[in-house]
């Protein structure tokens, strides 16, 4: 049951073959045997799941089932989840019940869909590793000696274990699509605002956007079906309709003009990744596509600026977690600034408080025109570097990131080093653009992620040029050995 | 040396909408701590703000009524601090770009008019409130309040004294409830100040370094807490000290101002754009149609007063700085079909005082406008004195029916029948022989004693003019 596509799962359980209890049992199971080793999983929601499994049961029963009723997903722990522990990976949050869903659980649950637990992330979603979770780090089920990739590198790794079947992650400079490539799944980061951020704890909201995490461009494209859409309570929601995301996806790529930006080939990029993607590129000719050099002139400047701009929100956002009304309170505070040091100093890891005190002082009076304003600049000089490729071509393809996984603890000391895992996705977040990483080879037995980047609300062309690269190639198939 | 004081006032009025400026939270005041306070008031983890519509055209009416103008694209921003009653660690605010630019607004002082400049209005939400003296040894939180919206109005450093202040600040409180964007209640606190306030030696152009009075919830904190400010940075600049730039809090309890924090302990706000709201963008056709719903301006209303009924300044200032009373005064006017000046004496007057001893506003008045009018009337067509009419406004006051059937009942009609008042005059003149000698002899002064002698015989209901012309030939 576990390797099947969602599609193959919808038709078993609408015919009977088996019940969407069964087929949750399946996947609890299986996180039991096998999460001990991997650390996918915050909080495991038996009970919740069997429940909502057995709801299905019923509407399958009666006839009213949707495409994804019945079927089990994962949602990172940065989503609220009425009743469940919701910790967003940090010790400040590891007492807090949300009281309330966040719309993509809403929607989901709506859907008939199964949630299984809660998926590990970097605290905060601040991390390229998931080493910074107050969870411990969730390892490679490829290899567990390396990283997952973060911030979404729980939901990578259980969708990479087979341990449920797709899964919701999040992504503000690359923690959707770079776990997804380092655990070699498929994952979609939307047109900011596509999908709602209501109830999605804050990181840094200009640029986060949910997404999904799953095997294939065609589930993930389902489970976009289901997240995506205008919600009022969230002011940057987009206020236009959701395309049926599966309708494209059999459309073939002749004609199509793929650019392949010159600073994404370049000094930086592991060797071995870029042979595996030039294989890749050679697949999409085939397919009829025509391949263009472009340029994105300030792709450089992408990770600097990202590092002013995020943690300067963070900094504002991670303010209400002051010891006050939820969250981590210290012990016997003797006075309010006692109170807010030691719960704050105490209750954050090391990455969040680093990130808060870079924003801080980004904001800071005498600094906020040479950082903050600065880097809102060049942030749309950035964007225009996209509108100028989009002139010529359809989608922009590269790496998703440098390398493969790298060893546990091999980056962790070494913020700087670290950053730069994400320098090809950064700039997506930056101009608001929908991007995808798919699986595209394997190095030493580790996956290779390629980058798919379209223009504004351009989602349902990424999931169309992504699936017909899966119907030609097996990577997306590939198991990691020890969870077949 | 003469010194002259410079103020600026930064009022805050509170919107009156239903709902929060950012939540569906209600507003309703006096509610049990915390109960109004949705998962957006108490800033969980995960919410958003989304924009309250009701604000932004309450907003834009303020603009347009002092002539500013409405920005067509404004910016919320946050104001980054710590404090236990500020649930997100900022509050959402406007900085850079606010809503409403520069106007200006005119008040009535000492008989003349002045113009004061409004530098800005601004939309932000309020905080919750912390319980100091409830909770042995630590705070309470009551967040009712946080998300409240209010509208910042920040005039220019523009009034010379503190009366000219609390002119200022009744004239705006007077705007916003004719905008009717503001209850007003300055008990609830849904209309307070902070004043800076500096001094400088008459005729220096340069202004003196300003101190912040915090939160002045009455018109008469603003005065007293002003002067108290005045007279100390007098004070220590005479005994050769400098004042300091500080925010000064005002305590009612013990008529002092004190320092709260100076320049070099305030906050570094780090102020920028709220990324989880989008400019407020407002389009020219919107502005329109508040404009065509703005009601007549108090300052417009006053000059039509002066025009078309004759008044003073004062009268058509004090008339028209609440809508209800200019209300029932045209009302009035138009009802009774008296001369208006008889009109606003009684309603300045008799109405007014019993309304001041009673407590009550003019909506809550015991005697309607129509049946004020209709009383109004009865002196004008000299069924009643001047005099016996407050007899009757006091029956009406007590509830005892309309002015008719009060003069009815009472018997107060007055008397205008020439031969029934020549009676009673003769009968005046033959009972006081005295009193009609010394008269003759000179003694002119003792017209008035036969008057009063008439009028208490006729229980006041003589008419007074045919009384005197007729006691003038008798006594001749």
């Amino acid at each position: 049951m576990h390797n099947k596509t969602l599609v193959e799962l919808s038709k078993a359980l609408q015919k009977g073959e088996y019940s969407s209890v069964e087929l949750t049992h399946h996947f609890l199971d299986r996180i039991k045997k096998y999460d001990v080793n991997i650390n996918s999983f915050i909080t495991v929601t038996d009970d919740e799941a069997l429940t909502a499994a057995k709801a299905a049961d019923q509407i399958i029963a009666n006839g009213d089932a949707g495409l994804l009723t019945g079927i089990p997903l994962a949602h990172k722990d940065i989503f609220c989840t009425h009743g469940v522990k919701t910790s967003c990976g940090s010790k400040m949050l590891d007492n807090f019940i949300a009281p309330y869903n966040a719309t993509v659980v809403e929607k989901c649950q709506a859907a008939g869909m199964v949630m299984l637990g809660k998926t590990n992330m970097d605290e905060f979603a601040m991390g390229s590793s998931n080493e910074t979770s107050f969870y411990g780090p969730v390892k490679n089920p490829w290899d567990i000696e390396t990283v997952p990739g973060g911030s979404s590198g729980g939901s990578a790794a259980a969708v990479a274990a087979r341990l449920a079947p797709i899964a919701t992650g999040t992504d503000t400079g690359g923690s959707i699509r770079q776990p997804a490539a380092l655990c070699g799944i498929t994952g979609l980061k939307p047109t900011y605002g596509r999908v709602s951020r209501y109830g999605m704890i804050a990181f840094a909201s200009s640029l986060d956007q949910a997404g999904p995490m799953g095997r294939s461009a065609e589930d993930v494209a389902h489970l976009l079906n289901v997240m995506s859409g205008f919600d009022e309570r969230d002011s940057t929601s987009l206020d236009v309709p959701s395309d049926d995301y599966t309708a494209n996806l059999n459309d073939n790529l002749a004609g199509l003009k793929i650019g392949l930006p010159k600073e994404y080939f370049a000094e930086g990029l592991d060797a071995n990744v870029g042979k595996a993607l030039e294989s890749a590129i050679k697949e999409f000719e085939q397919a009829g596509a025509s391949l263009h050099e472009i340029s994105l002139p300030n792709t450089h400047l992408a990770v600097p600026i990202y590092y002013i701009i995020a943690p300067a929100e963070c900094s504002s956002n991670l303010s209400r977690f002051d010891g006050v009304r939820f969250g981590y309170r210290c012990e016997n505070p003797t006075d309010l600034n006692d109170l807010y040091t030691r719960s704050r100093g105490e209750g954050f890891g090391a990455e969040v408080k680093r990130r808060i005190m870079i924003g801080a002082y980004a904001l800071s009076a005498g600094y906020y025109d040479a950082y903050y304003l600065k880097a809102q600049q060049i942030r749309r000089l950035i964007s225009q570097d996209f509108s100028e490729a989009f002139k010529q071509v359809d989608v922009i393809l590269g790496p998703t990131s440098p390398t493969t996984a790298f060893k546990i603890g091999e980056k962790l000391d070494d913020p700087l080093t670290m950053y730069l895992s994400d320098i090809y996705t950064i700039a997506v977040n930056m101009a608001g653009l929908p991007a995808m990483s798919i699986p595209a080879g394997l190095v030493e037995q580790r996956p290779v992620g390629l980058q798919l980047i379209g223009n504004y609300l351009k989602e349902a062309q990424l999931l169309n040029v992504a699936h017909q690269y899966q119907q030609v190639t097996d990577w997306h198939k590939t198991v990691p050995q020890n969870f077949v | 040396m003469a010194w002259e004081v410079v103020i600026g006032l930064e009022i805050h009025a509170q919107l009156a909408t239903k709902s929060k400026i950012f939540s569906g939270a209600s507003t309703a005041y006096g509610a049990d701590p915390n109960t109004q306070a949705c998962a957006v008031d108490l800033a969980l983890p995960g919410v958003l703000p989304v924009l309250n519509e009701g604000v932004v055209e309450m907003a834009a009416k303020f603009g347009l009524a002092i002539g500013a103008t409405v920005a067509s694209r404004s910016v919320f921003a946050r104001k980054n601090y710590f404090y236990p009653d500020l649930p997100k660690g900022y509050q959402i605010s406007q900085f850079e770009l606010p809503i409403v630019g520069k106007g200006q607004l005119n008040i009535e002082f000492d008989g003349e008019e002045k113009t004061i400049g409004i530098t800005r209005a601004h939309l932000e939400e309020d905080a919750g409130k912390s319980l100091h003296e409830d909770f042995q040894g630590s705070t309470g939180i009551d967040l009712n309040r946080a998300g409240t919206p209010l509208l910042e109005i920040v005039s220019e450093p523009d009034m010379r004294s503190s009366k000219e202040a609390v002119a200022y600040m009744k004239k705006i409180h007077s705007l916003v409830r004719y905008l009717d964007i503001c209850d007003g209640n300055m008990q609830e606190g849904s209309f307070r100040c902070d004043a800076n306030v500096s001094v400088r030696p008459v005729g220096q152009e340069e202004f003196g370094t300003r101190a912040e009075l915090k939160n002045l919830n009455s018109f008469r904190f603003v005065e007293r807490a002003i002067n108290l400010e005045v007279e100390r940075q007098i004070d220590v600049i005479e005994s050769g000290g400098k004042v300091v730039q500080e925010t000064r809090l005002y305590d009612a309890d013990k008529n002092e101002t004190r320092s709260m924090r100076s320049k070099e302990e305030a906050n570094d706000y780090r102020y920028f754009p709220d990324p989880d709201l989008l400019p407020l963008i407002i389009e020219p056709e919107f502005l329109e149609q508040v404009k065509a719903k703005l009601p007549e301006l108090p300052d417009e209303k006053k000059q039509r007063f002066m025009q078309e009924y004759g008044l003073s300044l004062y009268d058509a200032a004090v008339l028209t700085s609440n809508r209800e009373l200019a209300g029932f005064f045209e009302e009035t006017v138009k009802l009774s079909g008296s001369d208006a000046k008889l009109c606003v004496n009684w309603v300045m007057g008799d109405l007014s005082a019993l309304l001041n001893k009673e407590n009550l506003d003019i909506t809550e008045s015991k005697v309607s406008a129509p049946q004020f009018a209709a009383m109004l009337h009865r002196i004008s067509d000299n069924t009643i004195s001047g005099k016996i009419a407050k007899t009757v406004f006091e029956a009406m006051w007590a509830g005892e029916g309309d002015a008719d059937k009060i003069i009815e009942q009472k018997g107060l009609k007055q008397v205008t029948d020439s031969g029934a008042i020549e009676k009673l005059i003769d009968d005046v003149i033959a009972n006081n022989p005295k009193q009609l000698e010394q008269y003759r002899a000179g003694k002119e002064k003792l017209f008035g004693f036969f008057v009063g002698q008439v009028m208490k015989i006729s229980k006041g209901k003589a008419n007074p003019a045919q009384l005197n012309e007729l006691l003038k030939n008798k006594l001749s």
